[in-house]
């Protein structure tokens, strides 16, 4: 019987999951190594997912069970170094242990924009400023903390392209799955605090995915959102410890400013860091985005410019959850159709 | 105004011909600073605007005008405006707005339309 | 007779430049004001004449400003002025010493060696001919450094030098000539009359060697004369005219005469004082352009100025501020934009005060600082915790403070906006205006005429609080750089009370360079032209040098920097208030307002 060929999955969230249950499904030896504590990456954070506002634990338990005893998943471990040898990568851990590959999966992910870097908008200096990530825990209950009084009355503000879009911030891309999000956390906020109103401040509304314009349906005819065309160019500080942010109403053409009780950011998508790393270790393509560059955008959008080294999920740029999942099953046909030819 | 075959017009059209607006100033805007072309109307710059906080100046809407061939009004405008700068640091494109102004007050001033 | 011919074109040549400079003079002070006539008058006699003279002997010949860029380079400077200088002056003592008490015309002592070669001894006759050999050797080797600085220009400390046109290079190459061509033609005539001493002895032997010197030596007497001549006459074409008129230029200088607004006689000579040394090419800090320094003043001198020389400028001082001459190039940068702007287009009759508050600090954020916040708070609550009663006069977004527009040439909308400005601070009965933007600073010190109001720096102001024990503050173990800006630094002589301050929360590991030669982060309001990509690389290119230290903040005091810089800074960047109210020894009873705390362990405050 020949020997089992190996892969190393680099990042244990949903792609990472994903790809090694069905690997290993197919017969190979998975080796996943995620630098956290924990499996599930940044779903594991989130509250509710779009567009069903399925709760985000319905995917990631199957996922987890998926892989339950089949797949070596060594966690709180990083990659020190990888090198080539006879066809084959060998990879050094943070542990001291080594791990002897025939394919390498980089599922690393994405980190999210440091919003302090947009200083004009106040994040980290005034208290009321925070973003859709940290309004994920406040709803999932983990931060344990309240956010605003249920029963007061007042304004909430969302403010879309923070990071993306951006070339002030270096970050000329569209970080996609943001605008969805904020429609998804304009109802839910409706829905928690009645008595306050909502409004998103937006460039452009991308509802690309399927029933994304249906929530946006929702979240103005139900739950009575208001949506305003016009980018927020600054924040300031009330005498009552508000929000001011003015921007410009672009569909009337007027400048205006509004005082709010908490302004929340739609950070985008940058490179995970822990990819930057891989990236220079491995010297592999990047696109002028700097996520990494596939092969060929459409026929062989897994392959890495690296024979032996995949790519999957938010690594090659922002993507849903569903996308990446999907990703995630064409990589283990691609990986699984390379090592077949190289017998 | 459509002239109807009986020779005088009913009612005048409402809607504007973009075949017969004059596009000269937009094309000679784009000829100095190709970044004019960029603009994606995010209202940014009308946003942090420091005479738009006194008067009802839109930069904006200023330059949106002249895309669409609508080139009145543009020197009286642009006289409000105080050359801050707050426009050219925070527009997402990297749109060298102040280079737009400066081109702008050249070709005005060159037809005259500045009367003071 | 005949021996004195070939003196003739030297004489011409003398006569021409000397002629020139004359009518060139009188056409400058025809062309003055009675004040200027008046501050003229007043200085001949008095001790700012001896104070020119001074400056003329430690830069025109000694060329002390250049050996500060480098050694090199100011050895050969001077080699060829101060020599020069020596040997007209050597030569002179030498001729009266032989003939004293006789009148010499100035081509005597040029020409003595042969005018002179049949004679016996005179006083001193070995020791003149050493001196003359010695100075001649000293100059050589400055035109030996000259030649060698047009191919290997970073030996002597520069990285570029100007690139000439042709008339440059007429007057450069008989330059070049003259004092090699002194060496020969003495030479064969030490070989023939013996009168020469070691250095023109040994030249005449070599020269003897490969031709008779009695055929060459007329000839070269010629060459000699001939040199010299053309290159008088060159003088008012090429960059030396800056010999004779930096010295005019000095000492009008000294008379008090300043570059104002607009071009005059005095800018004049300025631009014919540039010798096109080029020292202001490696200060510049822009891409690759024609709008350096040398070349915008060789624009105006030739009336060949292009507008993109003097509008894609950062107008960061540093050319200015190296300048060896002292010309003052930025002025005349402003003077060139105010003659091409679109000027008087603006009208600001919308503006309209508000309620007028009276006050005796008021404090103007600026523009720029609205679009860092944190600034603001920052100062706002060191304010608060010193307890400083102050009018935020631009809180709601404020009025610009017309600098931008000045910057662009356009001085009369600036001037508008300064009148409003100027009347709500003046009828709040301030009596100091404290600003966190070097930018406006400079406005309200030079053209808002604020007298009896003292105008301070946000930074100068809250030294003087910890000072009078308003605030205390606690020093920690963090490594800082301190970036000068540039209208703060150069633009206002702001050095030392920013640095005075850090030094009181952190360790200021001082970036070079730093001070007068810092750098311009590029971010830069004067500058319309440079697209985004273009201002990157110049803050890139800056933050390399700045951040060599490798400090754990960059500490700057101007908005636009702060902006500029974070955008591309690998180590992160935060104005001096920020810094300092991270730093401040709190009062018990005051509320806490932290800024940098750590998300997760902060609890959201209803």
């Amino acid at each position: 019987m020949p020997q089992r060929k190996t892969i190393l999955v680099i990042g244990g969230g949903v792609t990472g999951m994903e790809a090694s249950a069905r690997l290993a499904e197919m017969g190979y030896r998975v080796t996943l190594v995620e630098r956290q504590g924990r499996l599930g990456g940044h779903v594991d954070n989130w509250d509710f997912l779009f567009p069903d506002r399925k709760p985000a634990a319905n995917i990631l338990n199957p996922l987890k069970d998926a892989i339950n005893y089949k797949v070596d998943v060594k966690l709180s471990t990083e990659i020190t170094t990888i090198k080539k040898l006879n066809g084959q990568f060998i990879s050094s851990l943070s542990t001291g242990d080594f791990v002897k590959t025939d394919v390498i999966l980089l599922a690393t992910g994405f980190d999210l924009f440091d919003a302090r870097k947009k200083e004009e908008y106040g994040y980290g200096i005034y208290d009321k400023v925070i973003t859709a990530a940290e309004l994920e825990e406040y709803f999932s209950g983990k931060n344990g903390y309240k956010l605003l009084n249920k029963d007061g009355r007042g304004k909430i503000g969302i403010l879309h392209c923070v990071g993306s879009r951006d070339e002030k911030v270096g970050n000329e891309y569209c970080s996609k799955v943001c605008c969805v999000t904020g429609v998804k956390q304009s109802m839910k906020l409706r829905e928690y605090y009645p008595g306050y109103e909502v409004f998103c401040f937006y460039m452009d509304l991308r509802m690309f995915g399927r029933y994304f314009e249906d929530l946006y349906r929702e979240a103005q005819e139900k739950w009575g959102v208001q949506f305003i065309r016009g980018r927020v160019s600054e924040a300031s500080e009330t005498h009552d410890n508000k929000i001011s942010v003015r921007f410009e109403d672009t569909l009337s053409g007027k400048p205006m400013k509004i005082s709010l009780d908490l302004v929340i950011l739609l950070t985008g998508f940058v490179p995970a860091s822990g990819s930057t790393y891989l990236k220079e270790m491995l010297s592999l393509d990047i696109g002028k985005d700097r996520f990494f560059k596939p092969v060929d955008e459409h026929l062989k959008r897994n392959h890495s410019s690296r024979e032996g080294i995949f790519l999957a999920g938010a690594c090659t740029g922002p993507k849903s959850i569903a996308e990446s999942i999907t990703e995630a099953r064409a990589v283990s046909l691609e990986i699984s159709s390379f090592l077949n030819k190289s017998e | 105004m459509r002239n109807n075959k009986f020779g005088f017009t009913i009612h005048s059209d409402n809607q504007i011909n973009l075949d017969e607006r004059d596009f000269n100033l937009y094309h000679k805007i784009i000829s100095g600073e190709a970044g004019f072309m960029s603009c994606i109307s995010c209202g940014s710059c009308t946003a942090s605007c420091t005479a738009a906080a006194y008067t009802d100046f839109n930069y904006r809407q200023l330059c949106h005008n002249i895309r669409r061939g609508q080139n009145d009004a543009v020197a009286k405008e642009l006289s409000k405006c105080m050359f801050c700068g707050k426009c050219s640091l925070i527009c997402p494109r990297g749109i060298n707005t102040r280079k737009i102004i400066n081109l702008l007050h050249k070709e005005l001033s060159k037809t005259g339309q500045y009367a003071y | 007779m005949h021996t004195e011919l070939f003196t003739l074109p030297f004489r011409a040549g003398l006569t021409f430049i000397l002629l020139y400079l004359f009518v060139l003079l009188i056409r400058w002070l025809i062309r003055m004001s009675p004040e200027d006539i008046r501050k003229i008058t007043a200085g001949f006699l008095s001790s700012k004449s001896i104070s020119a003279i001074r400056e003329i002997f430690s830069e025109s010949l000694l060329h002390r400003k250049i050996f500060k860029v480098n050694p090199v380079l100011g050895y050969m400077h001077m080699s060829l002025a101060f020599g020069w200088f020596l040997l007209i002056v050597t030569g002179s003592i030498q001729s009266i010493s032989y003939k004293s008490g006789e009148f010499h015309l100035p081509y005597y002592s040029i020409f003595f060696n042969k005018l002179e070669s049949t004679t016996g001894t005179y006083p001193l006759k070995g020791f003149f001919e050493f001196a003359m050999d010695l100075i001649l050797l000293f100059i050589l080797s400055g035109v030996f450094l000259a030649f060698y600085k047009r191919f290997h220009s970073s030996k002597l400390g520069m990285k570029k030098t100007t690139h000439l046109k042709i008339k440059d290079k007429i007057a450069l190459i008989s330059l070049w000539l003259i004092f090699p061509l002194r060496l020969l033609a003495e030479g064969a005539t030490s070989v023939i009359y013996h009168n020469g001493s070691f250095l023109t002895e040994s030249a005449g032997n070599v020269l003897g060697s490969v031709i008779s010197p009695e055929i060459i030596e007329m000839p070269l007497w010629w060459a000699y004369s001939i040199s010299l001549g053309v290159f008088f006459t060159s003088l008012p074409f090429s960059r030396y005219m800056h010999i004779p008129v930096e010295m005019i230029l000095i000492f009008f200088r000294n008379y008090g005469f300043r570059t104002c607004d607009k071009y005059g006689p005095f800018t004049n000579m300025e631009i014919l004082s540039c010798s096109r040394c080029g020292i202001c090419i490696d200060k510049c800090q822009m891409p690759e352009s024609e709008s350096r320094a040398v070349y915008f003043i060789r624009g105006i001198r030739d009336n060949q100025l292009n507008d993109l020389q003097f509008e894609n400028c950062m107008m960061c001082g540093r050319c200015t501020e190296i300048c060896p001459v002292g010309i003052d190039i930025n002025e005349m940068r402003m003077i060139s934009r105010k003659n091409s702007a679109t000027d008087n287009i603006g009208n600001y009759d919308y503006l309209h005060h508000g309620k007028m508050t009276r006050t005796d600090v008021i404090f103007f954020a600026g523009c720029m600082t609205h679009l860092s916040p944190s600034i603001i708070s920052s100062i706002r609550g060191i304010f608060s915790i010193a307890g400083i009663n102050y009018h935020f006069m631009d809180k709601d977004g404020g009025v610009c403070c017309g600098r931008p527009l000045k910057l662009a040439g356009r001085h009369k909308d600036a001037a508008k906006l300064v009148k409003f400005n100027r009347e709500e601070i003046i009828n709040s009965g301030a009596r100091t205006l404290v600003t966190s933007c070097p930018i406006c600073m400079k406005t309200f010190i030079e053209d808002y005429e604020l007298k009896n109001i003292r105008i301070l720096h946000h930074s100068q102001y809250i030294l003087e609080l910890w000072k009078d024990n308003r605030i205390h503050l606690s020093k920690q173990l963090m490594t800082l750089a301190y970036h000068d800006p540039c209208e703060l630094g150069r633009g206002l002589s702001v050095y030392s009370e920013p640095a005075e301050l850090l030094r009181r929360i952190g360790i200021l590991k001082t970036s070079y360079p730093h001070g007068k030669d810092s750098l311009c982060c590029g971010g830069s309001l004067a500058n319309t032209t440079l697209s985004l990509k273009e201002k990157d690389q110049i803050t890139v290119e800056a933050l390399q040098q700045i951040l060599v230290n490798n400090p754990q903040y960059l500490a700057t005091s101007c908005p636009l920097c702060k902006k500029t810089f974070s955008k591309l800074s690998p180590v992160p960047v935060k104005d001096i208030a920020e810094l300092i109210f991270l730093n401040i020894i709190h009062d018990k009873n005051q509320k806490r307002r932290k800024i940098f705390t750590e998300r997760k362990q902060e609890s959201v405050i209803f």
